[in-house]
């Protein structure tokens, strides 16, 4: 218990130094992030980008980007599961049926072709910041299906429990019993699901960005930092390219340590 | 013990002929093996309008005349001469005798007729035959015997005879139809999104100077692949002998891990470049179509790039700032007396002044007061295009231009430039195959679709469009070569004033053999690294890749 509770406390201390970077990259760093260092390109850390722009100073001011939007667009997409899928491991029946039916149809369909579809609706002159917003609300809005099952399959067994069978016979409403007794009771799969999210959205803001859906240029994010690591033999030859990456394994390991577990908690 | 004189002579042939052995045999033969980038649309060489079967077409098909991609002069090659008539109309060909198709069918003046007509059928939509277009009326084909064949054409053709380079002949009588093939290669395998195989074509006609039947190597395997990274890695591994097109990044660390290896054929016919959308039918503003319809608000964003940059920084050397439209590695058709282009802020500033905008505040703006601002779309997953823009937008931020940045996907950006027209600017590449300039006369004509910044006019919207226009159509017509190249260096020198397109760089020739291949010899135009197909062998096993 104490390793758990030490590993914690480093956690949350990592991940509040990494906030506290991004949302003070101005005072981490004394140059701009789109700053072009042309003489210098590829050199060694820290001018070390492509375009001679210095790489943790787009770090920094990336962190801000995705450490904000990320976890919004996990927030988005996991209370739109929360939502549906206590109503649907509530309820049962057709409600059920329909609610699983949608998430089954939204997960078939291909998530980037639909991403691309939109893009191409997006008005292009857009300032770069209402894109990178419009990229994460409409990756929170599509990406709640695969939550959406854990959650229904967790308030499902719920359903019948006791606790639930006293309510119901004490009179409660369906709204009350979810907002009271269901929700309250699966947060530790909100949890998980949130955080599980987080990755998975950055690192699908790295493939649009790679498709020219993600935040554009010369706004950095990490999704767009990592394309400096698609190519191993430059990332071998200039290998603090990896640095992004490594942030971003070091803030996803941290979330998945920063709260107690569900049998601490118990 | 001595040996006589009589002796000695037998002993020195043997030993001669010893020495000699290994390199007739050893080097002919073995499989040749390199990557093409896509899948090949088709193998009908009338169909081709890609750079995969493009390059199977160069591989497998024989044409009646071959422009040297060395030299860039015309060579006899199924066609052992040709006469051009005065009016332009007409080419007669005095075909090889005793030649026959990959599958035994004889070659005759039949299969050039044939090929003609399949060539010209309209139905068949060929971007080959649309080359050979100059007016109404249906081609004329005779063939007087088997080896004597006369093309007739109802208007001149400027650059005719270069035309046919792109021209495979097809077998009339073949069952194999298209797969019948005169080239020094004839399609032996093909698995869809995985290779294709190529084996040496028995009855090709061509033999080296000792009287070797050519190509020297057996089989050419074309893996389709479309990761560069991939490629490159198996390449490295020794299984990849070749490496067409290299880009610049990877051409640097290649060079630097097997000197020697990467090879540089200097400027190649590739260009980029930049253009603002001026199409009265667009969703663009009336203000800002006013400013991209302004010659000085062109000629300004072209001051303010700085080209060098560009080809130091996002090609790391390997690229020269672009001119105009044509590449300095064409030799025939390049205006060398055109300026290069310069980096200069100021001269930007004073013609936007010139032209009513002001410099305020680090903000540029129109005599409306607009701020100066536009979109550039790009295709996305081309890092290269990419890191222009980035770099194009701190250049004009530097006159005070706001530039933004879009990467769409390829599809999306298309129906934007040819047919919505929702876009400001627009940064892409061109990619020239035909060296003459009546492959770029759907680019200059103002009626043209390609004429991008304002496709399809009525009539043309500028004088100098107009002029343009009549210059395109008198080359195209006249027979004598050196009023053609006038007329299209005027054209040159109105694009360069003008900046309709803006020219950014003019990408290198860059290619990677391994040491196992001998003879390679990489040019700048098309197919760069193996276009001595013919030539090139493979040395004996044991040396494997790029081992060092």
């Amino acid at each position: 218990m104490r390793a758990k509770f030490f590993l914690r406390v480093v956690s949350r201390a990592i991940l509040v130094f990494i906030f506290a970077v991004g949302l003070f990259a101005g005072s981490f760093s004394r140059y701009s992030y789109a700053h072009q260092f042309r003489e210098l390109p590829n050199s060694p850390p820290s001018a070390a980008h492509a375009l001679g722009r210095d790489l943790f100073t787009r770090l920094f001011y990336g962190t801000r980007v995705s450490l904000l939007l990320a976890p919004a667009a996990a927030l988005l997409a996991t209370f739109i599961a929360a939502m549906l899928g206590g109503i649907a491991g509530l309820r049962g029946g057709w409600i059920e049926k329909v609610i699983l039916g949608s998430a089954d149809i939204s997960m078939a369909l291909p998530l980037l072709f639909v991403l691309i579809a939109l893009r191409a609706l997006l008005p292009l002159d857009v300032p770069p910041l209402f894109s990178v917003i419009a990229t994460f609300v409409t990756l929170g809005l599509l990406g709640w299906p695969s939550s959406l099952r854990v959650i229904w399959a967790a308030a499902r067994s719920l359903r019948e429990s006791d606790h639930i069978l006293l309510a119901r016979g004490l009179g409660y409403r369906n709204s009350q019993i979810l907002f009271r007794q269901i929700l309250p009771c699966l947060r530790p799969v909100f949890f998980a699901q949130f955080w599980i999210s987080i990755p998975l959205f950055t690192l699908t803001e790295a493939t649009l960005s790679m498709l020219g859906l993600g935040v554009m240029e010369p706004l950095p994010s990490w999704g767009n930092l990592l394309r400096g690591s698609e190519d191993f033999a430059a990332v071998a030859a200039n290998p603090w390219r990896l640095v992004p990456l490594f942030v971003l394994i070091l803030t996803v390991i941290c979330f998945q340590f920063v709260f107690p577990a569900s049998e601490e908690l118990a | 013990m001595r040996l006589s004189q009589r002796a000695l002579y037998p002993f020195l042939a043997l030993c001669l002929s010893l020495c000699a052995a290994p390199r007739a045999f050893s080097q002919s033969g073995g499989e040749l093996h390199f990557c093409l980038h896509n899948e090949p649309k088709t193998f009908n060489p009338i169909l081709v309008d890609d750079e995969a079967s493009e390059n199977v077409r160069y591989l497998t098909g024989g044409v009646l005349i071959r422009a040297n991609r060395q030299t860039q002069a015309l060579e006899p090659a199924l066609a052992e001469s040709w006469r051009v008539s005065r009016d332009g109309r007409k080419i007669t060909f005095h075909l090889r005798k005793g030649l026959y198709f990959s599958d035994g069918t004889p070659f005759s003046s039949a299969d050039v007729a044939y090929t003609m007509k399949l060539l010209m059928d309209p139905q068949a939509h060929s971007a080959t035959g649309d080359a050979f277009r100059s007016g109404e009326g249906a081609i004329d084909v005779q063939t007087p015997s088997p080896e004597v064949a006369v093309v007739t054409f109802p208007n001149l053709v400027a650059g005719l005879e270069r035309l046919f380079d792109q021209v495979a002949i097809l077998s009339s009588k073949s069952p194999k139809k298209e797969m019948s093939v005169l080239g020094p290669y004839y399609v032996s395998e093909y698995v869809a999104g995985s290779y294709v195989l190529l084996r040496r074509n028995p009855n090709y006609w061509k033999h080296d100077a000792d009287g070797h039947t050519l190509p020297y190597i057996e089989t050419v395997r074309l893996d389709i692949q479309r990761n560069r990274d991939i490629e490159l890695m198996r390449f490295r591994r020794g299984e990849l002998q070749l490496i067409n097109r290299l880009d610049s990044e990877q051409f640097d660390r290649l060079q630097k891990e097997f000197p020697g290896v990467a090879r540089n054929a200097g400027t190649g016919l590739d260009g980029e470049e930049i253009w603002f959308n001026q199409n009265t039918a667009s969703t663009v503003p009336d203000y800002k179509r006013k400013w991209f319809q302004t010659t000085e608000f062109r000629q300004a964003v072209s001051f303010a790039i700085n080209r060098a940059d560009l080809a130091r920084v996002v090609f790391d050397g390997y690229a020269t700032p672009a001119f105009g439209p044509v590449s300095p590695s064409n030799h025939a058709w390049f205006n060398a007396s055109l300026a290069a282009p310069k980096h200069d802020p100021q001269a930007a500033l004073q013609a936007l002044s010139r032209a009513g905008f002001r410099f305020q505040d680090g903000n540029l703006k129109d005599s409306a007061g607009h701020k100066v601002e536009f979109t550039v779309i790009t295709n996305s997953g081309n890092a290269a295009r990419e890191k222009m823009a980035t770099m194009i937008q701190q250049d004009l931020s530097e006159i005070g231009i706001s530039m933004k940045l879009v990467t769409l996907d390829f599809p999306s950006l298309i129906e934007r430039i040819s047919r919505t027209y929702d876009y400001e600017a627009c940064l892409l590449g061109l990619t020239n195959t035909d060296l003459d300039p009546n492959g770029q006369m759907t680019v200059w004509l103002s009626s043209g679709e390609d004429h991008q910044w304002n496709p399809s006019q009525k009539t043309p919207a500028t004088a100098w469009e107009a002029e343009i226009d009549k210059l395109m159509r008198e080359q195209a017509t006249a027979p004598d070569e050196k009023v053609r190249k006038a007329k299209f260096d005027r054209v040159q020198q109105i694009a360069a004033e003008q900046q309709p397109f803006i020219y950014l760089v003019n990408k290198n020739a860059l290619s990677a053999f391994s040491r196992e291949i001998s003879g390679a010899s990489p040019v700048a135009l098309n197919p760069q690294a193996f276009w001595n197909i013919e030539t090139l062998r493979l040395k004996p096993c044991g040396e494997m890749g790029t081992s060092k």
